[in-house]
């Protein structure tokens, strides 16, 4: 997986650090700065693939920032970060110029899949094909069809949009609020493991019976897709 | 009381304001009557002087210039009588009952009104309506007919007016000031009784004078406003009690888990099982903590400015199928079925969720398995009632979203207070959650402002969440498409 560069605009240097870490530890390079103004500064002087920027920040607000940024036609994908958490809360942040939105506390592992997914975005090329492959798997977004080693598999419409969706991210951890918010639509919490039960009908049908299985689940985080025999 | 204080009165500007529109209307009826009233006196002299003139020239044929001076000499002697003046060409005056006239008043025939001024009267001048008629042989006939009377009524008119406009003005005053005042006592006792309830007690209520007038409303609005103030506190209240204790409970877990690692743990393993929990245990609190917001936030009426149209019906059949699943692997059977044309105006996220919260309970408590363990062994699980349905349906002016379920149901007695926060039924209390599923549903219905009703489903429980319907646009229904790959499969 390549490595990313990643700036976060965070006035809590605790958390801050604790990001940076993490983001080492899962090979990519992560700069952090305190407030809103130096974080814009930093943006326009230098090239990241994603920006990570809190709400509420000093000298600057986060949505400002953003909405600065986009002014000067500077598109790096941005991930806001922030305590409020509610749906209008998302909608304001989104039409500020955001991408992605994620509500304070959060686990690691969900920034992180959140991340790579908007680091991916700018990649020219990525989700633009009309059939999508994965060892065999091969799933026709166009004739909305789906085959394992030549063998038609039927799907529902929502299984194939949930599978249509793993695949496009084929090989990156893609965790359930992720399918929650993109094949469904909803941001709210839904309490019972609904996903898990999607995706193990899901697996049924395009594991059970094949060799080697493609679905996997990655503890702690969610799930991926992912040619898992070499 | 201050005067100055009553002058500044709603009522008072009222009525002067009144009092203003009346004197107008009098000052023009007045003048409308003496108007006209001129006009018929004047209508009716010039009718008079022209049969005069018609007579006297007739005699004037008849008998020359002498029996016309003989007939009005004759008449000039009686009182009360016209005017009457006989000239020479020469404009000499030969007989007649008037002194002097202005000058070339002769020259104009037809009628004309002017000053004059009547013999023996050294007085002023009077008004008079003449005519004057030139005879033959060059003599000049002039009758008129004095106006003085006319203009003695167009005074006593004018009188009247100004007398009845004053006493307007001084009634008027009095009135209002008096009107004023009785309104100003009321309000004042109004404001003095609001404002002790808003230094003291906040259970006090404004009193009502019971003439069920404007004032009368108001007051009951108020007091209505009140009530909703007073039940905002006690459930401020009741949230911050409910915060302390269902907080509380899990951060004492969170802590005690982590002290007692520290304390007894020894291999990395057992440190690793004590953050695992610790984990977990914080992200139940953040659930809780998410769920208390969203209803808080509901409660508030936040999120109206994101509200849309959006048919409650594809929600409903979107909710269940992501439920479906869930229901299939616990053995139950989620029927769904929904209308079409339930376009809602609101939140279509948060109805999602509070359809989903339903359906969720639904699916945990509302099996036959909940209701063997609530009822005790001895009864027997019902076949084929392992189903929840979900339905949505028009009903008149709403939309009805109901959830039912064939589980043991909820006792009437505590179909009300499950509605609270953290509420949990004993044999729910075994099973995860948080009990806040069930608030937030009724807040989300409360924000679009709809109801969510509990109600017995024979057996099991039957939840309806009441919604307004949108208003109907008159546009071409649209036959049932979704923007989705469903056509497809």
């Amino acid at each position: 997986m390549s490595f990313m560069r990643i700036l976060i605009v965070e006035d809590d240097s605790e958390a801050a650090n604790y990001m940076v870490k993490a983001f080492r530890e899962s090979g990519h390079v992560a700069d952090h700065v305190g407030d809103g103004l130096e974080g814009y500064a930093r943006a326009c002087a230098e090239t990241y693939d994603v920006l990570i920027v809190d709400r509420m920040l000093p000298k600057i607000d986060g949505l400002s920032v953003i909405g600065s940024l986009r002014a000067q036609n500077i598109q790096t994908p941005v991930l806001i970060l922030s305590a409020l958490g509610q749906v209008d809360d998302r909608v304001k942040g989104l039409r500020a110029g955001g991408d992605d939105y994620l509500a304070k506390p959060y686990a690691f592992s969900e920034l992180l899949a959140r991340v790579e997914v908007l680091a991916r975005r700018n990649r020219p090329g990525l989700g633009e094909d009309t059939v999508y492959r994965v060892n065999g798997l091969e799933l026709d977004r166009l004739a909305h069809k789906l085959t394992r080693d030549g063998k038609d598999i039927p799907l529902q419409p929502r299984e194939f949009r949930l599978l249509e969706y793993l695949m496009k991210h084929a090989g990156h951890v893609v965790t359930r609020t992720m399918l929650l918010e993109n094949v469904w639509d909803y941001h709210f919490d839904p309490q019972t493991n609904v996903i898990d039960v999607h995706i193990s009908r899901l697996r049924a049908k395009i594991d059970k019976g094949f060799d080697p299985p493609l679905l996997q689940t990655i503890r702690g985080a969610g799930y991926m897709i992912r040619d898992g025999a070499r | 009381m201050a005067l100055g204080k009553l002058f500044r009165t709603t009522v008072f500007k009222i009525s002067l304001a009144y009092l203003a529109i009346s004197a107008i209307g009098a000052g023009l009826v007045l003048g409308t009557v003496g108007w006209n009233m001129k006009h018929v006196i004047e209508e009716q002299v010039a009718q008079t002087i022209d049969t005069n003139i018609a007579g006297l020239s007739e005699q004037y044929a008849q008998g020359g210039i002498r029996r016309l001076v003989n007939i009005i000499q004759r008449r000039t002697r009686r009182p009360s009588a016209g005017l009457y003046l006989v000239t020479t060409p020469a404009g000499e005056p030969i007989a007649g009952n008037i002194a002097s006239l202005p000058p070339d008043i002769l020259e104009h025939t037809g009628f004309i009104e002017t000053d004059y001024q009547p013999p023996g009267d050294t007085g002023g001048k009077h008004r008079a309506l003449v005519r004057v008629f030139a005879l033959d042989g060059g003599f000049h006939l002039l009758v008129g007919h004095d106006l003085e009377e006319g203009e003695r009524l167009r005074h006593i008119l004018g009188d009247a007016l100004l007398t009845s406009l004053v006493w307007l003005v001084v009634i008027g005053t009095l009135g209002g000031l008096w009107v004023a005042r009785r309104v100003l006592n009321r309000v004042d006792a109004i404001n003095a009784n609001a404002q002790a309830i808003v230094a003291g007690d906040l259970s006090g209520r404004l009193h009502l004078a019971g003439t069920g007038d404007e004032l009368d409303r108001l007051v009951q609005n108020f007091n209505a406003m009140l009530e909703r103030i007073s039940i905002l506190l006690a459930g401020l209240k009741e949230v911050s009690d409910d915060i302390a204790h269902d907080l509380k409970t899990p951060l004492t877990r969170l802590r005690g888990g982590v002290e007692q690692a520290l304390r007894t743990a020894k291999s990395p393993e057992e440190y690793r099982g004590a953050l695992e929990k610790a984990l977990e245990e914080s992200d139940r609190l953040i659930q809780i903590f998410d769920a208390l917001l969203s209803i808080a936030r509901a409660e508030a009426g936040a999120g109206r400015e994101g509200m849309t149209e959006f048919d409650a019906g594809f929600v409903a059949r979107d909710v269940g199928e992501l439920y479906e699943p869930v229901a299939e692997e616990r053995g139950v059977s989620l029927v769904i079925s929904s209308g079409t044309g339930l376009t809602l105006h609101g939140s279509r996220e948060l109805v999602g969720q509070a359809i989903a919260n339903l359906v969720d309970n639904a699916l945990k408590y509302g099996s036959p398995d909940a209701a063997k363990e609530a009822r005790g062994p001895s009864l027997s699980p019902s076949p084929g009632a392992a189903t929840v349905e979900l339905s949505a349906r028009r009903s008149g002016g709403a939309i009805e979203v109901i959830v039912a379920d064939h589980g043991p149901g909820i006792a009437e007695n505590d179909r009300q207070r499950v509605l609270n926060r953290f509420v949990r039924l004993e044999n729910a209390r075994s099973r995860p959650g948080s009990g806040l599923g069930l608030s937030l549903a009724a807040a989300v219905a409360r924000l679009h402002n709809g109801s969510l009703q509990l109600e017995d489903n024979e057996p099991g429980l039957r939840v309806v969440i009441r919604l307004p319907a949108a208003p109907v646009r008159r546009e071409p229904e649209v036959p049932l498409a979704l923007p989705s790959p469903e056509k497809v499969a």
